[in-house]
């Protein structure tokens, strides 16, 4: 019974959230004493470097309709494989794709689903994983009831080891019928870290008075090699894009480091964020109800605090 | 055109946390409950822009308890035109996507809307699960739809981007901020929800295929430490030797 990982490539390439999916399957598959095969769904610069996460087989799929994603044709194909190898546990990452399709393999492998698992499994006499809940207020940690397992994993819960070499990739043609979507455009944000799979972001909100301003928060997060994000009534005010909303009707992101400037740190505003592992507020109000989430406070003026802190990082940086 | 919109019982953002049984079950004991956003504000409303402009009828569908009714009434109150609840505490995602796949088969639904997660537990299961069930296509996380005839033309939000495709027939969406602008009740709305039909059915048989061994509180941070204004060097000293981030 083997682990079966799911490996997302956008435009032909992996991205972290990938590699972080190859080195879990490879633990959960140890653990389980079992191998880790890796899928990879159309064509792929070196598939076969998934083998340094761990993964011990590739199976590369290619097919006239697997050109976009279909979640029902893609869900075919993955179970497919699925049956195919053996597996009793199938792992993705928790992206758009990967929700779009976690619930439906799970119907189609009468699986039971744990979408957002924020740790490895534990084994030991069953299998039980930790996902948050409640705006990251609690940790639920589910049983799941069938031999066969659906997960999918939160970004930055796992850090990606590449110790192994690559492997060999297995080529598949497979054509199992067109669905009905029909793509017409993929749109991808030019530049800069894509927020939820970036380690550092600065992240702005009311504080910074209009869309003018936030030349200072560029300089921060270019400074730092981070990505920026804002407060839900700067996106709806648009001073900033709508994918930038981090919170609990945003997006929700776990990077290492989040800087908050200007952000007053209402609760649904800390349900995206307070699963980061550092937060630094940067606020000129001493009871702004941030600073109680916060890791290291800074009370001043935002105008004055953020260029210091950016000349600050630029002397630590040429050091 | 009918659409079927699946609307979930959330607590309400701002409400305090705690379990009991043991730390296995959720404590609800004085919290306020509200139909969960995405449901409300962006599932159900483009719903009703739908049907006002090229006719026909939104049935709310929820799989819950009596006490669910609430949110139910809400969801009438802003516009739906007859509600169904499917009679059980629903114990995991695959006893309620088997209720709402098992009514929808019972009927006959050009569209099915879903939130794109409910707020709690932020599972994103269900709309697949739905989905595969009545063996449809799934639009996820969609910000943007227009109908043309028997063509939709959807905009999904993805990692770092978006992704427009076209989709004949019937399908499963779920809805995800942008798709429309929230709507609140007025009290014609109100007194017209209270005549309008909500059928409470029996469940199908379905059994929960995951449970929740325990739930646990995080620690609380250790305390923010402040930071004098005037010396960020300290700030970027301790982030690399203390918090190790940069
Ligand atoms: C159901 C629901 C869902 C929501 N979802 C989200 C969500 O997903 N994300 C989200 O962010 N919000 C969300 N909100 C809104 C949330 O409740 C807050 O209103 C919002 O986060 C406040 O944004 P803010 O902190 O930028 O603005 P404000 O609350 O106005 O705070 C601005 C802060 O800037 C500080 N400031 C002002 N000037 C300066 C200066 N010169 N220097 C330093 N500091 C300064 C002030 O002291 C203040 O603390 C939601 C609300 C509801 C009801
Ligand atoms: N008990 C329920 N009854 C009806 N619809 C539900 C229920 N639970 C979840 N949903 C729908 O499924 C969506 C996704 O929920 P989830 O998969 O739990 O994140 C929600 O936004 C609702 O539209």
């Amino acid at each position: 019974m083997s682990v079966l990982a799911y490996i997302e490539s956008p435009g032909g390439h992996f991205k972290k959230s990938g590699f972080e999916v190859a080195t879990y399957a490879s633990k959960v598959a140890a653990a389980l004493n079992t191998n880790a095969v890796a899928v990879v769904i159309g064509k792929v610069e070196n598939a076969g470097s998934l083998g340094q996460y761990g993964i011990s087989k590739v199976i590369q799929v290619n097919g006239d309709s697997l050109v976009n994603f279909d979640s029902q044709v893609f869900t075919k194909v993955l179970s497919s494989i699925y049956q195919e190898v053996g597996a009793n546990t199938l792992i993705m990452s928790h992206t758009a794709n990967g929700k779009s399709m976690a619930g439906r393999l799970a119907i189609r492998l009468n699986a039971g689903c744990i979408s957002g698992v924020n740790a490895l499994p534990n084994t030991s006499g069953g299998f039980t994983v930790s996902k948050s809940v409640y705006s990251g207020k609690a940790t639920a940690t589910y049983g799941i009831n069938t031999p066969d397992r659906v997960i999918t994993v939160m970004g930055n819960s796992i850090q990606p080891q590449s110790t192994g070499s690559a492997v060999d990739v297995e080529n598949k043609s497979l054509d199992l019928g067109g669905g009905k979507v029909k793509v017409v455009e993929v749109k991808s944000e030019e530049g800069g870290v894509p927020l939820p799979e970036a380690e550092l972001v600065v992240s702005a909100g009311r504080g910074m008075k209009g869309p003018e301003n936030w030349g200072i928060i560029e300089d921060l997060a270019s400074a730092l090699g981070a990505a920026t994000a804002c407060s839900r009534p700067v996106a709806d005010a648009d001073w900033r894009p709508h994918h930038e909303h981090v919170g609990q009707t945003g997006v929700a992101i776990r990077p290492n480091l989040y800087i908050a400037v200007g952000i007053s740190g209402a609760i649904q505003h800390l349900a995206g964020v307070n699963n980061s592992k550092v937060i630094v507020v940067i606020n000129k109000d001493p009871e702004a109800p941030f600073f109680k989430a916060a890791d290291y406070g800074v009370v001043g003026d935002l105008f004055e605090v953020v260029p210091k802190l950016t000349a600050a990082i630029k002397k630590y940086k040429n050091q | 055109m009918n659409i079927l919109v699946c609307i979930s019982k959330t607590p309400d953002t701002t409400a305090k946390i705690s379990f009991k049984s043991d730390d296995t079950e959720y404590n609800s004991d004085g919290v306020t409950f509200i139909m969960n956003p995405y449901d409300e504000w962006y599932a159900l409303v483009r719903a009703l822009e739908i049907t006002e402009q090229n006719g026909g009828s939104v049935t709310v569908i929820n799989v819950g308890p009596a006490s669910n009714d609430i949110v139910i009434r809400k969801a009438l109150a802003i516009g739906a035109s007859d509600a169904v609840r499917v009679d059980i505490d629903a114990p995991d995602s695959y006893v309620v996507a088997s209720n709402i796949a098992a009514h929808a088969k019972s009927k006959t639904y050009d569209l099915i809307f879903l939130g794109k997660e409910t707020i709690d537990y932020n599972g994103s299961e269900v709309g697949a699960m739905v989905a595969e069930l009545l063996d449809l296509p799934y639009a996820s996380y969609v910000t943007k739809l227009d109908i043309n005839g028997n063509q939709a033309t959807v905009t999904r939000e993805l990692e770092g981007g978006e992704e427009v495709s076209q989709i004949d027939g019937s399908f499963v969406l779920s809805a995800a901020k942008g798709l429309a602008e929230q709507r609140i009740p007025n009290m014609k709305g109100i007194m017209m929800a209270k005549s309008k039909p909500l059928n409470v059915v029996a469940p199908i048989q379905a059994d929960a295929r995951v449970h929740v061994a325990k739930y646990t509180v995080p620690p609380a941070k250790a305390g923010v430490k402040m930071i004098d204004p005037d010396n960020m060097d300290e700030l970027v000293r301790l982030l690399h030797e203390e918090a190790k981030v940069i």
